[in-house]
């Protein structure tokens, strides 16, 4: 089979930045949801804020896991 | 860190040598000794004798700020149980509940000594966030894992723990052959993977991105307009980043704690 294309160099400072995409758009909306709801209800900042970071901890790990995996698949 | 800084010797822009960059080489230390004990190398290091640092630090802390205990605190008592009262009122009883209470000594030692572990990363003469050794992050979390498995398991018993798990209420029944599979790997794989991965890849990403500015501004050093210049933007980028890091590791042992409660939680209340 005859190769049509290449893709040669760090490829995965390319991968990571495709990884963060979806975490960014995802961390985007958390937040901006999350400033929403406090602004709304007050009174309500414990549970939202724990929620908040909840939320987020749990998307980041999307971006983080696409920084480390080139470290250990990479070449 | 000294490694690299050793290899970029006299490596200024206008020298002739590319920047050299650092890579995931600067997390393997020399070690300072390796015993060798029944087959096994135990290598004693900088992170092993930071960890024993750390460990002696919070231990005798805690015990000096609960010893004499005092209608009115003074100020060693005052702080020890301010950040108690952080961990009870912010983590144990906003996650877990009432129950949470006998929880906190757990929830604080894990926060107190993730935190530390991670400062370790800012604090001159260390310069080495623990935390980015796989090895801590893994270690930490298998006594979650396994805390909050055999909390589910003697709460809940061992066959409604996971069936519980595996079958969230209000589903069409047909979901569950979808559904099911993919909550047990959630609950056996998934979590305790996470968990130490977010640990151990910030703190990782955190001290490669001073280390890559602080290269930088000894690289752009030199007798010459631009790399003078680049070379003061990039100190400052480093003193910048090193205040948002040290945000970050706070977070970060915050998230690791909050996300420990969350999964006692998960196990001594059915339906949450």
């Amino acid at each position: 089979m005859s190769l049509l294309a290449e893709l040669t160099g760090s490829i995965g400072s390319i991968g990571y930045g495709l990884a963060a995409i979806g975490p960014g758009v995802g961390i985007g909306i958390i937040f901006g949801n999350g400033v929403q709801a406090i602004a709304r209800q007050p009174e309500a900042y414990g549970v939202i804020r724990q929620n908040m970071i909840l939320g987020f901890a749990l998307t980041e790990a999307l971006a983080l896991i696409g920084f480390v995996v080139p470290f250990v698949f990479g070449k | 860190m000294s490694a690299v800084i050793v290899s970029s010797e006299g490596c200024h822009l206008n020298s002739g040598c590319g920047f050299p960059a650092p890579s995931a080489d600067i997390f393997f230390l020399e070690p300072y000794a390796t015993l060798h004990i029944a087959g096994m190398d135990f290598v004693i290091g900088k992170t092993t004798i930071l960890v024993a640092l750390v460990a002696l630090v919070i231990s005798v802390f805690f015990l000096a700020a609960a010893r004499p205990q005092r209608m009115v605190p003074g100020k060693l008592q005052s702080i020890g149980e301010q950040g108690y009262l952080f961990i009870r009122d912010q983590i144990a009883r906003e996650v877990i509940g009432k129950d949470g209470d006998r929880f906190v000594p757990f929830l604080g030692a894990l926060f107190f000594f993730v935190w530390l572990s991670n400062l370790m990363g800012v604090i001159p003469g260390a310069q080495f966030p623990i935390m980015s050794s796989l090895a801590f992050p893994v270690a930490l979390t298998l006594v979650v894992y396994a805390t909050y498995l055999y909390l589910g398991m003697k709460h809940q018993g061992p066959i409604k723990f996971f069936s519980a798990a595996m079958f969230p209420a209000g589903v069409p029944k047909a979901m569950y052959i979808l559904l099911a599979p993919l909550e047990l790997l959630q609950l056996v794989v998934t979590r305790p993977v996470t968990q130490a991965i977010r640990l151990f890849a910030n703190m990782f990403a955190g001290h490669l991105l001073i280390t890559t500015f602080t290269v930088g501004a000894y690289y752009l050093l030199s007798p010459s307009i631009i790399g003078a210049l680049g070379s003061a933007t990039s100190f400052g980028v480093t003193v910048v980043l090193t205040g948002f890091e040290m945000f970050i590791q706070f977070l970060q042992a915050f998230i690791f704690t909050l996300l420990t409660a969350v999964y006692i939680g998960g196990s001594l209340h059915a339906e949450h």
